[in-house]
């Protein structure tokens, strides 16, 4: 299972690379994993305000359907459209290629419960 | 594959030809009529006859099969009731005559109403909505009237993860705010963990019991105490009915609205989308909001009430699938208290033998005894990256319909059996053998095999991922 050192994760599944005041989000390998193959992506609009651990995007598998939550809150500044339009990026690239939205987010106290890849591990 | 009707038309048979005096009717303005042939396939009798039972052939059906599918409640139709349905005296009846030519029609409805009010411990039904998620929304719709008329801005349902997905779709639909509420282990409540998310904006709480995980929910008394202390009503999601009739009653379990299945627990026809039934039910306090028309008793007559100012309205046409109500009446009457309360321990009695028969091989996540339903997870016994999704595909091969898989999401890898009443031991025992043998041995054994099933089927595996990401919803 890929998780990468470098990002920060939540208990629902979710990856943040911080970069400044500045967040990419996707879902990690695991969850892709478990989901299976994703067949449909519904991102936030630009520029809306996500609050942290409110539903932000939904991605849907042969599966189910499961909400997105942004593991910070702020506004959008990025979505991935490429993953509207080919979702296995989900499932074939989930850290890169796969992500799907950026963040601007302000407080920082909001990282404070972001999980490390070692604390990651341990609940998968 | 058998062929279309359209492939197997050919110029050499004579087409059918429709016979109407479309020409000369004046009530059809003159640019809506047709100016070419219907181009209806031409097919010679005898054909079209095996083809339609060939492909009869094909299905998997309650009539052929074992039809297992976990929250469905597929218990045998008793036929009685499609001839009762076919029945002259309701075939010719149309809605829109009047309501004094149609007193039957009218009472049965009435009486189908009261008894689901006995059965459930509810004070008045509807019988408007077409099936369950329907039914859920009217409910939705009459707790947002109800605080609405009390003028509380609630905004928010509290929804278990636990529970069945067209809850939380429902909800949302209804213009509510969902509030995840997770779950014990074993798929319950806590009635504290529900206090602590309760607030001044909470419309109302979606439940099902037994639930999602066939078990009684416990603390239900408890829970239904701090809702009400908080001014929040309780829904109960009538999918799992079957468990309880005549043991427990929703009403009394603290419950203010609900919905029933008639197409599950009441033994109609479903699958296929339909037409099914969800009658939907209140506490007194609420009837006011029922959907319009109300089947009412007035001086001895029955009469069809729409002047209901704050119902929520028609949802649907007429007086909701009169056929299904008739055969769901015909069921209640044919088995009477006794026999409603005999169905559902039997209903239960037969999830707990297979559950036995099981619990040593394969992970129960909810523990060794259940209500009328239980849910495996058969991660760890199944060997060589073989998923529950091979090891259902494989039960296609023995000639089963495959259980509920991959629900409830909180339980890895699940499958969920519900065997209901209406099975034999003798059925039960080979399902069970069937299922072991493929979790157990086949995955051990011929890992392979199982990840390529179902081999005997009229398809193979379809490719279910290509097929959401790419369907062809017309035939070229």
């Amino acid at each position: 299972m890929n998780i990468p050192v470098d990002l920060k994760f939540t208990k629902t599944h979710e990856w943040i690379k911080i970069e400044g005041n500045k967040a990419k989000v996707g879902i990690t390998d695991f969850a892709q994993h478990e989901i299976t193959d994703v067949v449909h992506v519904e991102l936030p609009e630009n520029s809306k305000n996500v609050k942290k651990a409110q539903p932000a995007a939904v991605v849907e598998s042969v599966k189910s359907a499961f909400d997105i939550y942004s593991p910070v809150s702020g506004k959008i500044v990025e979505v991935n459209e490429e993953v509207l339009g080919s979702p296995e990026l989900i499932n074939q690239d989930p850290y890169g290629k796969g992500f799907l939205f950026a963040v601007e987010f302000s407080d920082n106290n909001e990282l404070a419960d972001l999980l490390s890849a070692e604390e990651y591990k341990k609940i998968i | 594959m058998e062929k279309l009707l359209n492939e197997l038309s050919s110029q050499s048979n004579p087409s059918y030809e429709v016979k109407c005096d479309i020409e000369n009717d004046c009530f059809i303005p003159k640019h809506l009529k047709r100016k070419s042939d219907l181009g209806l396939p031409s097919v010679a009798e005898n054909d079209l006859l095996r083809h339609f039972t060939n492909l009869s052939r094909m299905n998997y059906a309650l009539s052929t099969t074992f039809y297992p599918l976990g929250s469905c409640t597929m218990k045998y139709n008793p036929l009685i009731n499609e001839r009762i349905a076919k029945h002259e005296a309701f075939n010719s009846i149309h809605p829109y005559q009047p309501a004094e030519t149609m007193q039957g029609v009218l009472e049965i409805m009435h009486c189908l109403e009261r008894d689901l009010c006995e059965i459930s411990g509810m004070d008045y039904f509807s019988l408007q909505p077409a099936a369950g998620a329907h039914g859920e929304f009217a409910g939705l719709l009459i707790i947002a009237a109800h605080f609405k008329s009390l003028k509380q801005k609630r905004t928010k349902i509290i929804v278990p993860d636990s529970a069945h997905g067209t809850n939380p779709a429902s909800a949302a639909f209804a213009g509510f705010e969902i509030v995840p509420l997770k779950s014990e282990p074993d798929g319950s409540l806590s009635a504290q963990k529900v206090k602590e998310i309760l607030t001044p904006e909470t419309a109302a709480i979606m439940l099902t019991v037994p639930n999602t995980l066939g078990v009684f929910e416990k603390e239900i008394a408890e829970i239904a105490k701090v809702a009400h202390e908080n001014g929040t009503l309780l829904y109960y999601d009538g999918a799992n009915l079957n468990a309880l009739m005549g043991f427990a009653r929703p009403g009394d379990l603290g419950f203010d609205v609900m919905h029933i299945n008639l197409h599950k627990t009441f033994s109609t026809p479903h699958g296929g989308g339909g037409p099914g039934s969800g009658p939907v039910g209140v506490k007194s306090f609420l009837e006011q909001f029922l959907p319009v028309p109300r089947v009412e008793k007035k001086n001895d007559k029955y009469v069809l009430d729409y002047k209901k100012t704050k119902s929520i309205g028609c949802v649907k046409s007429f007086f909701g699938n009169f056929p299904v109500i008739l055969r769901a009446y015909a069921y209640v009457k044919a088995l009477g208290g006794k026999g409603l309360k005999n169905a559902s321990a039997q209903a239960v009695l037969n999830a707990n033998y297979m559950l036995a028969k099981f619990k040593d091989k394969i992970t129960v996540p909810a523990g060794s005894r259940c209500m009328h339903e239980f849910v495996l997870s058969p991660k760890a016994a199944l060997g060589n990256g073989v998923r529950t999704l091979d090891a259902a595909k494989r039960l296609l091969d023995y000639g089963y319909y495959a259980p509920t898989v991959y629900f409830p999401l909180i339980v890895e890898e699940a499958i969920m059996i519900e065997p209901t009443e209406t099975e034999s031991k003798e059925t039960l025992d080979k399902f069970i053998e069937t299922l072991n043998k493929i979790i157990l041995e086949e995955s051990a054994d011929e890992p392979q095999r199982v990840k390529d099933s179902p081999l005997n089927t009229p398809v193979a595996r379809l490719n279910e991922v290509e097929a959401a990401r790419n369907p062809i919803l017309k035939w070229k």
